[in-house]
């Protein structure tokens, strides 16, 4: 297991210095640089010397292997070096805004969850009529409709709703409370967020889920069950459920990896300060910097995330070897 | 697990009808395919016919209609610069399907290619391909593409390459699987034997026998690709105004014109909704039409 667990995270090293080449190299592979764009692209005359002071202070006149490593470099460090765009610290910019971000990933992963679990199972069980038309068509239409949509549906609903009942429009608050100091604010500004984006996450899971319950409900266990007069339900959870959570468990693990890059579009309908509003701002603002740190956070969520999920798989079955 | 060989009898049978019966058939064991097809039909008509099917310039501002509710001139109402919504989205259909398949086609092919070539060479070269693909496939759709955009900069050209860049790695992999098992096919072996060019086993022999997943990962990518560039241009990082674009109209006016102008935002993200959702279901079709294997994911 231990032997196991070091190959793993040793494998992890080529896959982020892969994607720090990648993600350095993919933004430089236009000729022009943050300087030049910020001075010259206003379409007004631009100081030569000007452009070059600024790209010294910002250190863009260097060799890019230099500043390759100096970038790789910032991991060992821990200084990530500043934004281009704020000035200001990344590790600064990002701490700012973590707590959000993962505030409303967390959350929308439970409402994937809500959703998914008895979505899917209940979809399984009566497979085939209309309960489980209904469900797979919820569950098509989750992937089909735009998360920001749904965002400004949800928004415009809202509006509507309270117009109609209490005579004034309501909004969710746009500035940020953390949930430790007013735990009903918080969550009146963030569930709207972790509703539009969880939905779309709920769609692969809730098929997954309806998928693996298919398989185990076939199972002879389950007839074994049955044949000794087991209540229905106890069969279900007891029996069915439990085995059928393995690849539904992995899906939405490796859906909590990925709904940071959700985030990007939710968070700019809701207005809301976190890292995908930033990393939006920075793809903006050409601040090469705070972009590909941002990605490389991504990545690295996701690569840490996997790693987990494999573990944990491991732990749950014993039959997976670590080879 | 016995209905492989009633597919098979089906079709056997299928041979001796017309061409029209054959589809018919078709449309009636793939009944949401068939919705799907009809809606991938009917965006290519408004896209091609955009110009004959209204009036009204998609660009133009024109102040004296500016929101407009929806009525008998403007079905779907206008815009805060008087632009009729019906108008733009029958032309925004253009945009989409223009990124879509451009994006779908250019990555799925070059997938297609890196995956095959993968999968014949193996060894060394296989190894490399696939842990760039790991490499890759490690960041969402949506994050890479942005990276491109910071790169490249916003315009329709530099969202075909955003959109296009995530998919070549998705459909290497996908592919490579599928050419694993036709290296192992003695005719290869006989293609090599002859001393036929790596170039000429690959594009005659190898290519034409992955067709099935390569035409599945285009739909697949096509509502993928039409929903990327909405959400890109969404954030005012894709197509730029005054071009048509779903994404484009739901950002700007749409929130700020929510509450007094709802139309503005409806109708925009309806017909992403709808695009997506009939090109996921025609792909679903043909994957389970072409690909019986590949149904279980």
């Amino acid at each position: 297991m231990y032997a196991y667990i070091v190959k793993r995270l040793l494998l992890m090293i080529p896959t982020l210095l892969g994607a720090a080449v990648l993600v350095f190299y993919l933004l430089r592979a236009v000729p022009g640089d943050p300087c030049e764009i910020r001075l010259a692209g206003t379409g007004l005359y631009a100081d030569p010397a000007e452009i070059e002071l600024c790209q010294k202070n910002l250190g863009l006149d260097r060799p890019l292997y230099v500043q390759f490593f100096e970038f790789v470099g910032g991991y060992f460090t821990g200084d990530l070096g500043d934004s281009m765009w704020t000035g200001r610290p990344i590790t600064y910019e990002i701490g700012l805004r973590f707590q959000l971000s993962l505030q409303v990933a967390i959350m929308a992963t439970i409402v994937s969850v809500l959703l998914a679990i008895p979505l899917g199972t209940i979809s399984a069980i009566r497979q085939d009529t209309w309960i489980d038309y209904v469900v797979r068509a919820f569950s098509i239409a989750g992937i089909a409709i735009p998360s920001f949509w749904l965002g400004i549906m949800i928004i415009l609903g809202l509006l509507i709703i309270t117009q109609q009942w209490f005579g004034t429009p309501w909004m969710p608050p746009i500035d940020y409370v953390s949930p430790f100091e007013d735990p009903l604010a918080n969550l009146s500004q963030l569930i709207w967020p972790a509703i539009a984006t969880g939905y779309r996450y709920s769609a692969v899971a809730t098929r997954m889920t309806r998928s693996a319950m298919l398989e185990v409900l076939r199972e002879d266990y389950i007839r074994t069950a049955r044949a000794k007069g087991l209540l229905e339900k106890l069969i279900i959870n007891r029996h069915a459920l439990k085995n059928a959570m393995l690849p539904v468990v992995t899906i939405i693990s490796i859906e909590f990896a990925f709904l940071i890059g959700g985030l990007v579009v939710t968070e700019q309908v809701f207005n809301l300060n976190g890292l995908g509003k930033l990393f939006v701002d920075s793809v903006g603002a050409q601040d090469f910097n705070l972009t590909q740190q941002l990605a490389m956070l991504v990545v690295l969520i996701f690569i840490v995330t996997n790693f987990v999920v494999d573990l944990f798989y491991a732990w749950l079955d014993p039959r997976i070897r670590y080879a | 697990m016995s209905t492989p060989e009633i597919v098979v009898a089906t079709e056997e049978l299928a041979e001796h009808k017309s061409l029209l019966a054959r589809v018919w058939d078709l449309c009636r064991r793939q009944p949401l395919g068939t919705f799907g097809a009809l809606v991938v039909l009917l965006m290519i008509f408004l896209a091609v016919f955009a110009n004959v099917l209204t009036p009204y310039n998609p660009e133009a501002a024109s102040w004296e209609n500016q929101l407009t509710a929806p009525n008998a001139q403007f079905l779907m109402g206008t815009d805060h610069f008087g632009r009729d919504i019906l108008t733009r989205i029958i032309y925004g259909s253009r945009t989409a399907l223009f990124v879509g398949f451009a994006a779908s086609i250019v990555g799925a092919t070059l997938g297609l290619v890196l995956g095959v070539a993968s999968a014949y060479f193996g060894g060394t070269f296989d190894i490399i391909v696939q842990r760039v693909v790991d490499v890759v496939l490690a960041f969402p759709l949506i994050i890479l593409a942005l990276v491109v955009v910071a790169a490249f900069g916003t315009a329709i050209q530099y969202v075909i390459i955003a959109i296009t860049i995530p998919f070549i790695p998705q459909c290497a992999r996908v592919v490579r699987s599928n050419a694993l098992a036709i290296r192992e096919i003695p005719y290869v072996d006989a293609a090599r034997a002859m001393g036929f060019s790596h170039a000429r086993i690959i594009l005659r022999h190898m290519v034409p026998n992955v067709m099935a997943p390569y035409l599945i990962m285009i739909t697949a990518f096509m509502g993928q690709a039409i929903l990327l560039e909405a959400s890109l241009s969404f954030l005012g990082l894709g197509v730029q105004e005054p071009i048509p674009a779903w994404g484009l109209m739901l950002q700007g006016g749409a929130e700020e014109y929510a509450e007094s102008a709802p139309w503005i935002p409806i109708f925009p993200g309806l017909a992403i909704t709808v695009a997506v959702f009939g090109f996921n279901l025609f792909g679903d079709a043909l994957r389970d039409v072409l690909d019986p294997k590949l149904r279980r994911e």
